[in-house]
């Protein structure tokens, strides 16, 4: 895999005449998890899927670049809530999907030992409708690391996982995606500041916000930084400094602060 | 096993209320044949009966495999191309609208009075409901598992090949299964416009010439064979739609 680039993204984002997102300003650390937070409807999985370069509803102005100025199309892997498995392949052909797509031989024995490390080796033959939730997500994990791409876009992946499993999807996916550019969305204050080395609020203000507000130039965009705590991702869910930013947090998405 | 308990029970049902009609209105044989008289013509003429019902089961078959394939390419084709289905879809459409009945005179007219114009009629009847059904199941992939898709670099032909034709396999199903009941249809549309075999002849030269008894039990037969069929096209389809 080549080195995981930056990805800095500047513009806006309308549709069907009404703004969306106001002129953002955002990059994504190379190799680091961004963590992304907002209400429902703000275009999170919009700015996902504009960085996959696929086609969205309506127009964005402004442009996404990778910091190595390479083409950003063809090096992304996408992982979203609902796992996408093909429910007529068993596990093992699903995580080979890509390679069979684009008419390559597929290398088994690389996406056996991926099963391996996501613990669904002695499950390659079953159906994905005979595992459950979690093996589901986990073969989704091997499905995206089998890509190799250097930038991984989660769409909410562990987001109706059970506390538990979500817990240790968190853990797995930080190993095993170390390295790559990472931009995840997420409702979930906890997750955000428990994986991110940058946290991304993003919101859409009506008409009412067309001057800019009168605070430090990072707040002018509305895609804010939050800065997560000191400590270096995967951190301890409940440790003071992580409860006090999650609380934090869950105050600005509410509009508290 | 209760299935075809239920079934024995419906069809013992449906000749009691048969019966029972004719007590009731007192009609002529020649107009309502009694069950147990159409039974009697039914062994009489089983090999008649038998001869014809497996030239129209012929058309209908050939139909059936002919009419199913080029509604599985024709979906295949509009799916693949949105421009194409612009273009072809309104069309299609429209040759819904001319009742396919009407046109069995004039396939008679050009292919004649053997089976070519009768698998046809049932290529024609069947056509459409295939293609629409499964061109639905093409086009009703969810977004995110193209988007997947696309994002792996997987060519257009692939897609279709590995993703969309097995998603649309369910919807194919239920289409066949129409078609199953619609096909025999045709075939017999076709031999009432012009056939010298085939079960629809066998109940046009029943009725003429006055056997009720015999127009039934062709009638029978027809119905019996539509069945089997219906359940022969289920349980393949159960195939296609067992995921």
């Amino acid at each position: 895999m080549t080195q995981a680039p930056a990805i800095q993204i500047k513009g806006q984002y309308d549709m069907a005449g009404e703004r969306l997102f106001e002129p953002i300003d955002l990059t994504l650390p190379a190799g680091q998890w961004s963590c992304v937070l907002g209400r429902s409807g703000v275009g999170k999985s919009t700015l996902l899927r504009l960085i996959a370069g696929l086609e969205s509803a309506g127009t964005f102005t402004g442009n996404i670049v990778a910091s190595d100025k390479r083409p950003i199309q063809g090096r992304v892997s996408f992982m979203t809530q609902s796992d996408l498995l093909l429910p007529w392949l068993s596990v093992l052909e699903n995580i080979v999907l890509g390679a069979r797509l684009r008419n390559e031989t597929p290398d088994l024995t690389r996406a056996k030992g991926l099963l391996d490390r996501v613990g669904l080796l002695p499950w390659r033959e079953k159906k994905p409708a005979a595992l459950s939730g979690g093996m589901r997500q986990r073969a989704a994990l091997a499905r995206t690391l089998m890509e190799d791409r250097p930038i991984a876009l989660l769409d909410e992946p562990f987001s109706a996982l059970d506390a538990g499993t979500r817990a240790d999807m968190q853990e797995l996916s930080a190993q095993m995606l170390t390295g790559k550019t990472v931009l995840m969305v997420t409702h979930d204050p906890a997750e955000a500041v428990r994986l991110g080395h940058q946290i991304v609020v993003l919101t859409h203000e009506g008409a009412t916000l067309w001057h800019p507000p009168k605070t430090a130039p990072l707040r002018d965009q509305y895609a804010t930084l939050w800065h997560p705590p000191k400590t270096a991702p995967l951190r301890d869910q409940y440790a003071p400094e992580t409860t006090a930013c999650q609380a934090a947090l869950l105050a600005h998405l509410r509009g508290r602060q | 096993m209760s299935g075809v308990r239920y079934a024995v029970s419906a069809t013992t049902c449906g000749v009691l209320l048969w019966q029972a009609l004719i007590w009731i209105t007192d009609a002529p044989h020649f107009i309502l044949p009694s069950p147990w008289l159409v039974a009697q013509a039914a062994w009489q003429n089983r090999l008649l009966i038998g001869e014809n019902a497996l030239f129209t089961l012929t058309e209908v078959g050939l139909g059936l495999v002919l009419g199913s394939l080029l509604g599985v390419v024709t979906a295949v084709l509009l799916a693949s191309s949105d421009r194409l289905h612009r273009l072809v879809m309104p069309l299609l459409v429209f040759t819904q609208a001319v009742p396919v009945f009407a046109l069995a005179p004039v396939l008679t007219l050009w292919l004649g009075y053997g089976i070519i114009s009768k698998v046809m009629m049932a290529v024609l009847i069947i056509y459409f409901p295939v293609t629409s059904a499964f061109y639905d199941g093409l086009s009703r992939i969810p977004q995110n598992m193209l988007d997947m898709a696309m994002t792996m670099g997987g060519t257009k032909a692939q897609i279709m090949r590995r993703i969309r034709i097995p998603h649309a396999l369910p919807s194919l199903g239920t289409g066949l299964k129409l078609a199953a009941v619609y096909a025999p249809i045709g075939a017999v549309i076709g031999e009432w416009v012009g056939a010298s075999k085939g079960l629809g002849y066998l109940m046009l030269l029943a009725n003429g010439r006055a056997k009720t008894d015999l127009m039934f039990a062709s009638l029978i037969t027809l119905a019996a064979m539509t069945i089997a069929l219906y359940f022969a096209v289920n349980k393949a389809a159960a195939h296609l739609q067992r995921v």
